[in-house]
């Protein structure tokens, strides 16, 4: 995949919802497993699909602090909804992977990796934030001196089929993140769906020669001046509809370094239930922790990875105790870890401003309020941290 | 793919490493000394050492990659794995991986006087620094170390640090809890730093020990002279991949396996000082 920035260029072309049941059938003709939104259980969820129909088509979301609900829309929208409650992390960075396993031999024992076979996958209607969010995770993952090879493996196969968002969700605040709601970079073919009475098409730009090679098998006709007009349109509308914003996004690192001992902390704390929550659906959070197993005969072990979170005690525990005992620390450190130290650590935010924390957090706490209110006392508590 | 020699290519899979032989330090303490062919680290670094089916956990290198000699660890068992590993016996195997992180920066301080200062089990990844800085002793000014410990059962290395005594170190010892033998000095490591003979404004200073015992002596030695770009700890925290991803050794902006664990203490004196970071 290719990381050229797409314009509204010459070889934009519009397809209908027949074109995109090609897209797909093309993808799956091609050897990919398709994951994409779907309706189950009251959400819109990123899985496996086969086509078309499994499409949320008609369907919206209505997010707020820590409130999600599936509503109707007045049109037959494929793609009318914002950011889903897991987000494709799931699929490259996995939730539970085995790293290896370890056999008793006469003189001690052996390891080998076990690894598992990378699916090819097509990521369908991934939004500008995901793209950035898989662009970080990227870094984290294997941009330094120790690639993880499972990540690098899943990762390099992906197509990914891109979609400006036509809606804004409650929670969203990308515009204020730079990072939406018009992808950029990281896709293969990029969708705009243009409604407007009985119209249902579908703008759509190329990322990658394989996503040119893909939209030249598919029916189609060359996109004119005013479907291109009428993509930026949609996207204007949405940037314009954003829920929130983070306040000052460039201070928002130094802001939060020289307010570490700010009563904020503390105040929030009162209201965190420590549910990891915010961690789990967070695109870019991407801790671990291991677990290691014996089998019950003693012959065999094995090393588990899976998914962990800064608001667990176990995280931070070293002998005699946790280093982060407290709320107040371990919310902390979670967001000054998305806003600031990911920068030092990563050269990038850690926070793509999808909104998901915000919708998902039970007790509704909103990092952009959280930082504003910091924001808004500068310095209380004394200006302790690095200057 | 060819395995590099660091492992990047398969950071995760522990190699085979052998238990050579085994010593007792302490009560709770045990050195093992390695077969781990062409693994080592530089005094400073740590390898994960993985007990079979119970865990992995960090330790640092107590030997001298320099001198001709096996792979040192000396483990203190506290749990579950240090006390499986600490267990081991000649011949048992066991993985590692590594050598992961910083090195002490022996060759900025060549040409001044060297100040190491430990406290407890920070000994254990200050005595490979010690032991090159003795087999290059003429590179350096005075070399003085300054060990706190627990009690006097609780010395570690105790004849080589004898040894040291003989080779042109100055060795102070203190413990906090003194027995009827001990003729010795008794309290907080920081009041020998006032006793020991170097030349400030050239001097480089390694601190090893408890975090708070850290924080303590490097401040005190600043108000001693030395340069706080010039002091360099060894930080801990919890650490599962060692190699940048699990997130889990973050203190602030650093990752301790990726940025420390040897650290410079003007880069992280602000982080010292705030609680539960
Ligand atoms: C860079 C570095 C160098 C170290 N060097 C040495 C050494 O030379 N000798 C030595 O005896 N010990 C050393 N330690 C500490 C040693 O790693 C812990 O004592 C050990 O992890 C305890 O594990 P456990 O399972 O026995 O105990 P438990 O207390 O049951 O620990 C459970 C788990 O918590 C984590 N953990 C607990 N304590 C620590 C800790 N202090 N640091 C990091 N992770 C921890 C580990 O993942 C461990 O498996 C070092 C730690 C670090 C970070
Ligand atoms: S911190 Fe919240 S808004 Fe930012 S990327 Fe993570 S889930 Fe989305
Ligand atoms: S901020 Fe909200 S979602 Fe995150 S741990 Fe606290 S209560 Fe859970």
């Amino acid at each position: 995949m290719a990381e050229r920035e797409a314009e509204h260029s010459d070889d934009a072309a519009v397809i209908n919802r027949a074109g995109v049941a090609a897209l797909l059938q093309a993808l799956v003709d091609s050897g990919h497993h398709l994951v994409g939104p779907t309706v189950r259980d009251g959400a819109i969820i990123y899985t496996d699909i086969t086509g078309l129909t499994d499409l949320p088509q008609g369907w919206t979301d209505r997010q707020a602090g820590g409130s999600y609900r599936l509503e109707r829309r007045g049109d037959a929208a494929l793609f009318g909804y914002a950011a889903t409650p897991q987000s494709w992390k799931r699929f490259l960075h996995l939730p539970t992977v085995r790293l290896w396993r370890a056999e008793r031999t006469d003189d001690g024992f052996a390891i080998s990796e076990a690894p598992e076979p990378a699916r090819k996958i097509a990521l369908i209607a991934a939004r500008a934030c995901d793209l950035q969010a898989i662009a970080i995770q990227d870094r984290v993952l294997q941009g330094g001196r120790y690639p993880d090879p499972g990540y690098a493996a899943r990762r390099r196969d992906i197509f990914v089929v891109a979609v400006n968002c036509g809606s804004a969700g409650g929670t969203c605040f990308c515009v204020s993140m730079q990072t939406g709601p018009r992808v950029r970079s990281g896709f293969d073919l990029a969708l705009t769906e243009l409604i407007d009475g009985d119209r249902h098409e579908f703008l759509v730009e190329v990322g990658s020669p394989g996503g040119a090679a893909l939209l030249a098998q598919l029916p189609r006709r060359r996109a004119g001046g005013d479907d291109v007009a009428a993509a930026a349109a949609v996207v204007a509308r949405t940037a314009a509809a954003m829920g929130r914003a983070m306040p000052r996004p460039a201070d928002v690192p130094a802001l939060l370094r020289r307010n570490l001992e700010h009563p904020r902390w503390e105040a929030v704390a009162d209201r965190c239930l420590s549910c990891a929550n915010c961690t789990m659906v967070c695109p870019t959070c991407f801790c671990t922790s291991v677990e290691d197993t014996i089998s019950l005969d003693g012959r065999t072990a094995e090393r588990v990875q899976r998914w962990d979170s800064c608001f667990t005690m176990d995280f931070s525990h070293v002998h005699g105790g946790s280093v982060r005992a407290s709320p107040r620390s371990r919310y902390r450190q979670w967001m000054t870890h998305k806003l600031s130290t990911w920068w030092e650590q990563f050269g990038t935010s850690g926070c793509v401003g999808c909104g998901r924390c915000i919708t998902w957090c039970p007790v509704g706490i909103d990092i952009t309020e959280e930082v504003a209110a910091i924001a808004a006392s500068d310095g209380a508590g004394g200006a302790r941290g690095t200057p | 793919m060819a395995a590099r020699a660091d492992g990047a290519s398969a950071p995760f899979l522990p190699r085979i490493a052998r238990v050579r032989s085994r010593r007792r330090e302490t009560h709770d303490t045990w050195s093992l000394a390695l077969d781990a062919a062409g693994m080592a680290g530089e005094p400073g670094q740590f390898n994960m050492l993985y007990a079979f089916g119970i865990g992995e956990i960090p330790v640092s290198v107590s030997s001298d990659a320099a001198a001709t000699g096996p792979l040192v660890h000396t483990i203190r068992a506290v749990g579950a794995v240090s006390e499986a590993l600490a267990a081991l016996r000649p011949g048992a195997a066991l993985g590692l991986r590594g050598p992961f992180g910083t090195t002490w920066p022996l060759a900025e301080a060549a040409g001044g006087d060297l100040v190491i200062v430990a406290g407890g089990l920070g000994l254990a990844p200050l005595r490979g620094a010690i032991r090159r800085a003795l087999a290059e002793r003429g590179r350096y000014g005075r070399i003085a170390v300054l060990y706190g410990t627990r009690s006097p059962a609780d010395i570690l290395y105790r004849s080589e640090v004898e040894r040291w005594r003989r080779l042109d170190v100055e060795v102070a010892v203190t413990v906090d809890h003194a027995d009827q033998r001990w003729h010795g000095n008794v309290g907080v490591v920081t009041k020998l730093i006032g006793r020991a003979g170097f030349a400030a404004a050239h001097a480089t200073a390694f601190v090893c020990g408890p975090e708070i015992m850290m924080r303590f002596t490097a401040s005190a030695l600043e108000a001693a002279g030395i340069a706080p770009a010039r002091i360099h700890l060894s930080l801990e925290r919890n650490m599962k991949c060692a190699v940048g991803q699990c997130g889990r050794c973050q203190f602030g902006g650093s990752l301790i396996c990726r940025d420390g664990a040897v650290m410079r203490y003007d880069r992280v004196r602000p982080l010292l000082t705030i609680r539960e970071l």
